[in-house]
């Protein structure tokens, strides 16, 4: 490995300050401020929490004490008769018309898909699933009366450990068994490439279960005027909800409008038809009166969908100069009790990224899917790529370690070559783009590789008590869910397209509608330098519209890394559309053809003379319509859909340095480096952001976080003094970097980035861990790595009688 | 999260507020509220009233008292943490207090609240416990002192009898060649000890003549590490010191929980001790 000269780095480092200078007057390109943040920072916000209705009453669940258990009874008439309570419900009250909740990937042929009401009828399967509820004039009334219900239960033994729940004669979750679905994906020769290999890694991994935490809580609105009904709820995915709320409850799909106001931010957590929004719907039905719940954290603890939960048996052949043979993934994947929107599906999105960057002969995946008696596991920020690549990232360290060689150049010498590109991996994905060679340089040389290796060995020669060790990352992930084809594919419930309309109002001033929903990504940002670039206006002069089913009428929402490389190149169709239809008003008001005619600064200018009309003029006359040409209609506006042919492919090396104190188990990041390519930039302080707070919400993985079930199948860590999530105070400073390798799937040349950071800030992590405790014999520690973890991993390695 | 319901008091003197509690023997004292309202929030206690005793300017503020700095028991963690006197009087209570929590928690926290519910988690317990503090309380009965050692009783128990309130704390000063430290063990800024030790170490010509150290999250109760306080009498620094460390987890009965098991407590115990004794002893 050669470190770079400082000249060298100094240049990568004013390039990338360039990469933030917007190009001549485009918009795109440009750190603007978010459009959002005043008013969000100043507390004008609409959190379904903060709204209120006329006659609006409060809804309380009474949640099930008991992880397993059949309901012999409940009575909710103590609860009906006290002071406040409008009506007190159980499952039974809810059976003829709550439907089941919805799972929308059935991703093989033996699944199974287990009834799940949204409350629970005759047997509970988790602790924290709703069992009855109390409908009251205030929170605080139903609260109280939640103690006055009587349930009986009939306590089922608890299924928690994958392991035993597939053992012959384990309890069962489900009547079917605790087998929820089995997937097996090969390509190449996979016995030929283990087979004689001179190195052969095998390892398990555990992908702790993760509960995410967005900063705003559920809540959820219902409101009818008799004949139609309107949700406001805390949700990524209003379109999709609605489509849902249909199907599940029967009430007609054009009578439901779904709003998702100000929602503070989901990480896949509101990826989700959830129980309280069905029952909320119900509720209003039943009673004409507006309906709100809102959860408390330690019941979102319960009961938001929870993250990751995986173990991970990885086996890696390799020849004796480090070059992969091939690669044999076998995953368990917890369900938790029932399948959820896209439940089956996480573990799944993996399914092509154990291979990551990297050039094999042979794969092979195979997960099975299993029930336990603990919340359902979904979407949570990467589902299914974070875990691929902990996996592959954590093994590739193995196997420098193996051959003694520097964990750098063993991926060097796997990884897909920038001239290679595009290049089809053995999973079948094509890759479009991509330039690890360039990502990985400049990574190390801000990191300053060479300089903390030699610390590191200095540190090991003196036995100081502080080892350091340095993590790496090359990861790359699929993202931008996804081509409609592929997802048809793949046996999922719906298309991966997205929409956008634009509307040049009468002034000039735009509005842009979007299909997406944002929740923290600041697209009111985005989509509006697009539509600036593309139309020529102000920035000032462009607002965008979203989260609305009646008013952003087609989307498929937000997650995934959608929506800039699916619904930000629908906003610029869009936008190419209006522009088309308002250069032939131009031609027909300046009277010449459209094709002398060329745009520029927001303005048709006939070629070789003054006279021109800005876009926005063009807006007044196409709304007053005294004078349009044939065919071309009122107003200036326009709507495009777009379906990508092909996933996004971001990537990037990741590099961290820790000091681990060998006394204590303590970790302390010391420095971390993140060279990151998302293609083109349409906001790099978005980027930024974006990419900071994964990175955060990696190393919570890594270092902190963890949902814990104990014998009872009783969750533990119901409130953040037992589910530890980092603070700034807990982080050091990033020192962020980019390459610019455009995509070449869509015009815009951009990558998704919502979660790039979380997909490899982890393994970079645990890396660094381990190869901290490496020369004492550790080879793993299971994450999160937590100081009593990392002492008994060395516990377990010191010599008889030595006590550290 | 909602609270059973309660009454709200906020008498406007202490005799009052002993009145109160007298007459009622479910209220509650409420201070800073930063552990009895989650408490309630949990429904893991339903008392009749609270009595907000929080801005009685008689518990409120920080006095030097030659020989002792006295606390009042309402002064807040973030007041404690500015007050010159007890940086000058009882330095050690300044380093601790500032890294009770996080800075919303210490704005609204009391000294005297985070003493009366005498958690052993608290970093002030053992504190107090090691500088041989005297805690002072009020009852309609009158008033009387209770030394630390005799303060903690149990998990979540001080010697507080019903409807007495506390009311401040005397800290005794050290006087000269004394080092202190306090060294917190805990995983994220804002959260608890897992295990803490407060140092004090009073040195002379080289040697450790009287050592006096706390154990935080260690037991049922803040407990006081004698073993240890015994085997640095007169030693050297050094290896003896870090053998006498050996001793700090003697007669500790650690708890479990999520954040570490029984024996890794006793580790960290051994190790955050030798670290606080070298640091209170200046020795790096
Ligand atoms: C998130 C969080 C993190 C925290 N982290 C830490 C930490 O790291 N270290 C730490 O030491 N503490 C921590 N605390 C606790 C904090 O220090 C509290 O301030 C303290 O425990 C209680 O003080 P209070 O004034 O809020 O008392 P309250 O919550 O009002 O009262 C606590 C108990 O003491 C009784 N009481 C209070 N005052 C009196 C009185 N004058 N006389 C008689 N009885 C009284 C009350 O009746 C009640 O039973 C944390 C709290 C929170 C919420």
């Amino acid at each position: 490995m050669t470190e770079m000269d400082a000249g060298l780095v100094a240049e990568q480092i004013a390039q990338s300050d360039q990469l933030n200078e917007p190009t001549d007057r485009s918009e795109v390109g440009r750190p603007r401020r978010r459009k959002e943040d005043t008013r969000l920072l100043t507390g004008r916000t609409q959190w379904t929490d903060n709204l209120s209705r006329p006659g609006m009453l409060h809804v309380m669940y009474l949640r099930s004490p008991m992880a397993h258990a059949r309901i012999t009874r409940v009575d909710v008439s103590g609860a009906r008769d006290l002071p406040g309570v409008v009506a007190a419900f159980s499952g039974e009250d809810f059976a003829a018309e709550q439907g089941s909740l919805p799972c929308a990937w059935p991703v093989s042929e033996d699944i199974v898909i287990p009834d799940h009401p949204p409350m629970a009828v005759s047997e509970v399967r988790y602790v924290g699933e709703a069992v009855a509820c109390v409908v009251a004039t205030d929170r605080y009334r139903a609260a109280d009366a939640l103690d006055a219900i009587e349930v009986d239960y009939e306590p089922l033994p608890a299924v928690l450990d994958m392991n035993e729940a597939l053992a012959d004669g384990s309890p069962k979750v489900h009547e079917a068994g605790n087998k929820a679905f089995s997937a097996k994906i090969t390509a190449g020769d996979v016995d030929a490439a283990f087979e004689g290999a001179p190195v052969v890694i095998d390892r398990t991994y555990v992908q702790q279960r993760l509960i995410p935490s967005a900063m705003e809580p559920r809540a959820v609105l219902a409101d009818t005027d008799g004949e139609s009904f309107t949700l406001w709820t805390s949700t990524q995915i209003p379109h999709v909800l609605r489509v849902m709320l249909a199907m599940v409850t029967g009430v007609p799909e054009h009578r439901i409008r779904v709003i998702a106001p100000d929602v503070g931010g989901g990480f896949g957590s509101k990826l989700q038809v959830t129980a309280e929004e069905v029952l909320g719907l119900l509720l209003t039905r039943k009673l004409g009166k507006p309906v709100k719940w809102t959860e408390s954290r330690s019941e979102g603890n319960l009961t938001v969908h929870h993250g990751r939960d995986q173990i991970q048996h990885i086996r890696l052949a390799a020849d004796a100069d480090g070059r992969i043979r091939g690669l044999q993934v076998d995953l368990l994947a917890d369900m938790g009790a029932y399948l959820m929107l896209v439940t089956p599906g996480i573990p799944m999105l993996g399914a092509s990224m154990f291979n990551a960057i990297y050039k094999m002969d042979a794969y092979e995946f195979a997960c099975t899917g299993v029930f336990t008696t603990k919340m359902p596991t979904d979407a949570y920020r990467g589902a299914g790529r974070p875990e691929a690549t902990f996996a592959i990232e954590r093994m590739m360290d193995e196997l420098a370690a193996e051959l003694g060689m520097d964990p750098v150049e063993v991926r060097r010498r796997n990884w897909i070559r920038h001239e290679e590109f595009p290049y089809t991996t053995i999973s079948g994905l094509t890759y479009d783009s991509g330039n690890y060679e360039a990502a990985t340089d400049k990574a190390l040389a801000l990191f300053g590789y060479d300089k903390l290796r030699a610390e590191q060995s200095d540190r090991r020669d003196r036995g100081d008590p502080v080892q350091l060790g340095i993590g790496v990352s090359t990861y790359t992930e699929m993202c931008g869910l996804a081509p409609s084809r592929m997802l048809g594919e793949a046996n999922y419930g719906a298309g991966g397209w997205e929409h956008g309309a634009v509307r040049m109002l009468p002034t000039g001033k735009v509005e842009v509608i979007t299909g997406t929903s944002p929740h923290g990504q600041g697209h009111v940002t985005s989509w509006s330098q697009i539509a600036a670039d593309a139309l020529g206006v102000p920035f000032e002069d462009v607002t965008v519209l979203h989260g609305d089913t009646a008013i952003a009428h087609k989307g498929m929402d937000t997650y995934g890394s959608r929506s800039l490389v699916i619904g930000g190149v629908a906003v610029l169709k869009a936008c190419d559309k209006v522009k088309d239809k308002a250069r032939r008003l131009a031609a027909h008001v300046l009277e010449c053809s459209p094709d002398d005619l060329e745009f520029e600064a927001g303005a048709f200018k006939v070629r070789g003379t003054e006279s021109q009309r800005t876009i926005q003029e063009l807006a007044l006359a196409a709304f007053t319509a005294h004078d349009l040409p044939d065919g071309v209609e009122a107003r200036l506006d326009s709507e495009a859909t777009f379906d990508p042919e092909n996933y996004s492919f971001p990537h990037g090396t990741h590099l961290c340095a820790v000091e681990v104190d060998t006394e204590t188990g303590m970790v302390k990041i010391r420095s971390y480096v993140a060279v990151d390519d998302v293609g083109k930039v349409v906001n790099p302080l978005i980027v930024e952001g974006q990419v900071h707070g994964g990175i955060a919400q990696g190393i919570a993985q890594a270092l902190f976080e963890e949902a814990v079930y104990d014998a009872d199948g009783n969750l533990l860590t119901t409130t953040m003094a037992d589910y530890l999530l980092p603070s700034a105070a807990d982080l050091p400073g990033f020192t962020l970097d980019r390459t610019e390798t455009p995509a070449t799937s869509n015009p815009l040349g951009v990558k998704g980035v919502g979660e790039a950071g979380t997909i490899a800030s982890t393994p970079a992590v645990v890396n660094a861990v381990v190869d901290a405790l490496r020369p004492r014999g550790v080879h793993d520690v299971r994450m999160p790595c937590t100081p009593e973890r990392i002492w008994r991993a060395l516990e377990a390695q010191a010599p008889e009688g030595v006590r550290p | 999260m909602i609270p059973a319901q309660f009454d709200y008091a906020r008498p406007a003197s202490l005799d009052e507020a002993c009145q109160a509690l007298a007459s009622d023997e479910d209220a509650k004292v409420l201070a800073g509220g930063q552990s009895l309202l989650p408490l309630l929030r949990m429904r893991l206690a339903y008392p009749s009233t609270l009595v907000d005793v929080g801005r009685l300017p008689d518990l409120k503020g920080v006095h030097d008292r030659g020989d002792h700095v006295f606390i009042g028991a309402m002064t807040t963690h973030d007041e404690v943490v500015r007050s010159g006197v007890v940086t000058a009087g009882c330095p050690l209570v300044a380093l601790a207090t500032a890294m009770v929590a996080d800075r919303a928690i210490r704005h609204r926290g009391t000294f005297g609240g985070s003493l009366a519910h005498a958690d052993p988690a608290g970093d002030l317990p053992a504190v107090v416990l090691a500088l041989d503090g005297v805690l002072v309380a009020r009852s309609a009965g009158g008033e009387r002192e209770i030394p630390a050692a005799d303060f903690f009783v149990d998990y979540l128990e001080s010697a507080l009898e019903p409807g007495e309130i506390l009311t401040g704390v005397k800290i005794p000063k050290l006087g000269a060649g004394w080092g202190f430290h306090y060294e917190k063990f805990h995983r994220t800024a804002q959260s608890w000890a897992i295990v803490g030790v407060a140092a004090a170490v009073k040195r002379s010509n080289g040697a450790i003549t009287e050592a006096r150290i706390g154990l935080t999250n260690m037991g049922e109760k803040p407990l006081r590490a004698r073993a240890t306080e015994s085997a640095l009498r007169g030693v050297e620094l050094g290896d003896q010191v870090r053998l006498a460390c050996e001793e700090a987890a003697a007669d500790t009965s650690p708890p479990a929980d999520l954040h570490a098991q029984p024996d890794y407590r006793r580790h960290l115990a051994r190790v955050l001790t030798h670290r606080a004794v070298r640091t209170a002893a200046g020795s790096p």
